[in-house]
């Protein structure tokens, strides 16, 4: 986003999927737009925006953000993860991602990488959830496609990978 | 076969997985400008005035454009398909002296960043004389279209028998009002195009998220006056679709002329707030119905009127309706049937098919029917439905009714819907659950047990193409006429080509929905990609590796049946050491003389025109509780057993079933547009018109027959729209019976918690 002449900007850094970044912006970019249209991360989707659908969530030192609710300069000085640092450097995928392939857990993928930080995010937390606590955790994020019922077993699947176990078919 | 019926892991994951998937609105080209438009905040005005001046002095403005600067582009977009009884209007690609529904375009502004032609389409001075609008069904609403006074934009009759005579001869006749509500496809990205003009190739490069790439190149090859080898249209990764990017829109020709006039690329990408006001949306219909039965339950005669709900605009003519009342009898066999509707203009968003395409509607309306006949002859409402059924001795079945392309009649080509109630009722222990929830019901809870039964029309021509080639390097590309949106054919028709030329899924690199890869193509909807496309395919690949083969046979100079293929080689059976690759063949066939006797290269272009509909059939049954408090619906149990002849990959066949049942309750349960008198929307954001989370969709039990279909090489049927057809009646009769002989009648759709409260038994209210 060029800034138009005359208006005020703000230099910020953040530390991107592991490597940190800087960017002069003007006050009122989204933390999305500054992800998409600057840093070209277009991993992160916009459904709604309005907070609604959850395409566009990251993780914010950690925690699942709607990146279409937050302004750039909110997250100077902070980490933020996106879909592209999921399974990090390597060229293979994170196990929450193997497990969605596995069990044909996405369609269009518009919704996945929202989906994807935002129960990345869960796991780590709650690593023995059941059926009934994935699907409230997924709860804020819309998925149009596939009806959720393999994203969940999905989830169930990567957590019982994490803990050694196997998910009931 | 080898791969066609294996539960193939998709191909598209990894880079949709990684955030490496290329939608339209990551497509960043050098210089690119940025499109917003003005929109309508009338349903029904005048445009007295447009005064630009200000956000053309806006910093970052390059251009801005009303209907008196589109010239000749500015004409009324075409109406697919044409229909005798059809007085259409289309959209023109900027509203000219009129707008006639909130949300209708008319202005753009482009400038070097969304933000800054957000700002300027505040500056834009539009004076408008706002006139009264019709937002209602009733005869008498202000016309929508100066010539055509009475707002009918369709009036047909589709009629087998002599229903009046049977109705009044049947021994038992009753008549019910039902009503259905508008919904929308909502997918989870917006529509959005890029337009790049290059000018040294005087060419037009589009990039649009799409279920109609082709269709889209035709209009702008129409509107702009170019030739079609000037205009390229690609849907690249479409972020769901569901008809709600089914029509070409005024924008697909909008930005383009931006992108030409101004030689500079443009990208628009739709907003919510705009997808809500101006995609197509579907289903309102108002129903009466009457029907003529008997003790035992058997229907005898059926008469249909109703009023279709059809905006202010008829991009797809009389479809939608057509559909609803062509499909009516669905699986059922009735001697007598009139349905007949009246499809009317009102100021609002124009309404084309999204998944379901009128279907659901005539879903709903006979299975209301089929549980008021069990209520009223005090029978089992699956026994009501297994005596009326078509029966698999039946088959091919002639409804008697025409089908909506009027290409003939109704037809089902296969299946045994029989079995598949019954598997359904067994995979749901109906019985067991109906005594359950009997039981509940005594006890004071209201669980309800439901069912319904359907047949979906698939596989529509009246063509799909495909051309698969093998290059000098041994790669085997196919280029596919359907798009993807989500269905998974970069891996479904791979499955198919891998099949054909005796390699694997792997081998197979597939590209849809690109102009540049066929000529001819139609594009994804009305469950047809996998049926029309995956029939192109197969025979695409088959004459490739038929043209292999003799190749091989003619370059080691002996008879092809000599020759056996290991993978991606013809060999000699004798001589395994003389072996010819498809890389080599293609070198071959890409310097073919007179003397090899075939024309140059490996590949093929083939088209599949289908003779008539394949139809897919189903019946699911869902348990459900009712929470008087809340009003809310839990849905504790759901079962499908469906039939979409053969699967190409029983894994994305239930993806389909299972997101299509989802939007099947969202239509059911959550979702509805509504406007105000004065055709305001009311429902603008995911905060008031409610899509389903992953709490209210119910884990799902789905069990698959095959029968075969007869009309295409490997015996397809469409799945894609099927799982959301009988959802909200299969809901309605859960509902009801829940709430028990006390309780209310379901008659509308969709069924918000107010109208749910309305069911309750008196007591509990």
């Amino acid at each position: 986003m060029t800034p138009p002449p005359g208006s005020a900007t703000h230099d910020v850094t953040v530390i991107v999927n592991g490597t940190e970044r800087r960017a002069r912006v003007i006050p009122r970019l989204l933390l999305a737009d500054l992800l998409r249209e600057e840093w070209g991360l277009t991993g992160t989707h916009l459904g709604c925006e309005h907070g609604a659908c959850g395409a566009c969530t990251v993780q914010v030192d950690g925690e699942p953000t709607r990146s279409c609710l937050v302004f750039a300069v909110q997250v100077d000085g902070s980490r933020v993860d996106t879909v592209e640092g999921l399974a990090g450097s390597g060229p293979g995928l994170h196990p929450l991602q193997e497990a969605f392939r596995a069990r044909h857990a996405l369609q269009c993928g518009f919704c996945t990488p929202g989906i994807l930080m935002t129960l990345a995010a869960y796991l780590e937390r709650h690593p023995a959830p059941s059926e009934t606590e994935i699907r409230q955790a997924l709860s804020g994020n819309l998925c149009r496609c596939t009806g959720y019922q393999h994203i969940v077993q999905a989830a169930l699947d990567a957590a019982a990978a994490a803990r050694g176990t196997t998910a009931p078919a | 076969m080898k791969f066609v019926g294996d539960r193939h892991l998709r191909k598209e994951d990894p880079r949709l997985l990684t955030g490496r998937g290329r939608y339209v609105g990551d497509i960043a080209l050098p210089g690119m400008l940025h499109a917003v438009l003005l929109r309508s905040p009338h349903a029904h005005a005048r445009i007295v005035r447009l005064d630009a001046a200000r956000a053309r002095a806006h910093p970052g403005v390059v251009d801005v454009v009303s209907f008196t600067d589109l010239g000749s582009a500015g004409r009324a977009m075409p109406m697919v398909p044409p229909h005798a009884e059809l007085r259409g209007h289309n959209f023109n690609p900027l509203a000219g002296d009129r707008v006639r529904f909130v949300g209708e375009p008319v202005a753009a502004v482009v400038a070097t960043s969304r933000y800054a032609a957000e700002d300027a389409r505040d500056l834009l001075e539009v004076e408008y004389e706002v006139l009264p609008s019709a937002q209602t069904l009733a005869p008498g609403a202000p016309a929508v279209h100066d010539d055509i006074a009475d707002n009918v934009a369709g009036r047909v009759t589709l009629t087998r028998g002599d229903t009046a005579a049977a109705l009044r001869a049947a021994p038992r006749v009753i008549s019910v009002r039902l009503r259905i509500g508008r919904g929308g496809g909502q997918p989870i990205e917006t529509r959005g195009l890029v337009a790049d003009w290059n000018a040294a190739l005087d060419q037009l490069t589009v990039w649009a998220s799409s279920q109609v790439p082709h269709q889209i190149r035709q209009f702008i090859v129409d509107l702009l006056d170019l030739a079609p080898h000037q205009v390229r249209v690609i849907a690249p990764d479409v972020g769901g679709g569901f008809g709600a990017k089914l029509i070409v829109y005024p924008e697909d020709v909008l930005i383009p002329f931006l992108a030409r006039r101004l030689g500079r690329p443009v990208r628009w990408i739709e907003d919510r707030l705009e997808h809500m006001l101006a995609a197509t949306q579907e289903r309102e219909q108002e129903h009466e119905v009457t029907v003529g039965f008997d003790d035992a339950g058997r229907l005898l005669a059926l008469r249909d009127r109703f009023v279709h709900d059809t905006g202010a605009y008829t991009p797809r003519g009389l479809v939608v309706p057509l559909l609803t009342a062509s499909m009516l009898t669905g699986p059922y066999r009735i001697p007598a049937v009139e349905s007949s509707f009246e499809s009317r203009y009102t100021h609002r968003v124009p309404v084309t098919p999204y998944r379901g395409a009128g279907q659901p509607q005539a879903v709903f309306v006979i299975e209301r029917v089929l549980d008021l006949v069990a209520r009223e002859t005090g029978r089992d409402r699956a026994q009501v439905r297994l005596a009326n059924l078509v029966r698999a001795e039946d088959m091919p079945w002639d409804t008697g009714l025409p089908n909506y392309r009027g290409s003939g009649h109704v037809v089902l080509d296969s299946g045994d819907l029989p079995s598949v109630l019954r598997r359904a009722l067994e995979s749901a222990r109906y019985g067991a659950r109906a005594a359950d929830a009997a039981a509940a019901r005594a006890q004071g809870r209201l669980v309800g047990v439901g069912l319904a039964c359907y047949v979906e029309l698939t596989g529509v021509g009246p063509f799909e193409s495909a051309r698969v080639r093998v290059d000098a390097a041994g790669r085997i590309i196919v280029f596919s006429g359907v798009t993807t949106q989500g269905q998974g054919l970069e891996t479904t028709l791979a499955q198919v080509a891998a099949d054909e030329l005796g390699v694997t899924p792997g081998d197979v690199t597939v590209i849809t929905g690109d102009t540049a890869g066929v000529e001819h193509g139609i594009g994804s909807f009305a469950s047809r990609a996998a049926v029309a496309g995956g029939s192109a395919v197969a025979l695409a690949a088959r004459d490739v590796r038929a043209k292999a083969c003799l190749l091989a046979a003619r370059a080691l100079g002996v008879a092809e049946a000599e020759l056996e293929q290991t993978g991606a080689a013809f060999v000699e059976r004798r001589r395994p050491e003389r072996r010819m690759t498809f890389a080599e063949l293609a070198r071959l066939a890409g310097a073919a003389t007179a003397a090899l006797g075939v024309e140059p290269g490996l590949e093929s272009t083939r088209f599949f025109q289908p003779t008539d509909m394949a139809y897919s059939s189903g019946a699911h049954v869902a348990l459900v509780e009712l929470d008087p408090l809340s009003a809310g619906v839990r849905i504790l149990g759901y079962w499908i057993s469906h039939d979409s002849g053969r699967l190409i990959n029983p894994l994305i066949v239930e993806g389909q079933l299972q997101g299509a049942v989802a939007l099947g309750i969202g239509s059911a349960l959550l979702e509805e547009i509504t406007y105000d008198e004065s055709g305001q929307l009311l429902a603008g954001s995911y905060m008031d018109y409610l899509l389903p989370t992953a709490t209210d969709v119910p884990t799902m039990v789905i069990d698959h027959l095959e029968t075969l279909s007869p009309l295409n090489p490997l015996g397809l049927k469409g799945v894609g729209e099927s799982g959301a057809l009988p959802v909200p009646a299969v809901l309605a009769s859960a509902i009801e019976d829940a709430v028990g002989p006390e309780g209310g009648r379901v008659t509308r759709m969709p069924l918000g918690p107010a109208r749910l409260l309305d069911l309750l038994p008196a007591a509990l209210r």
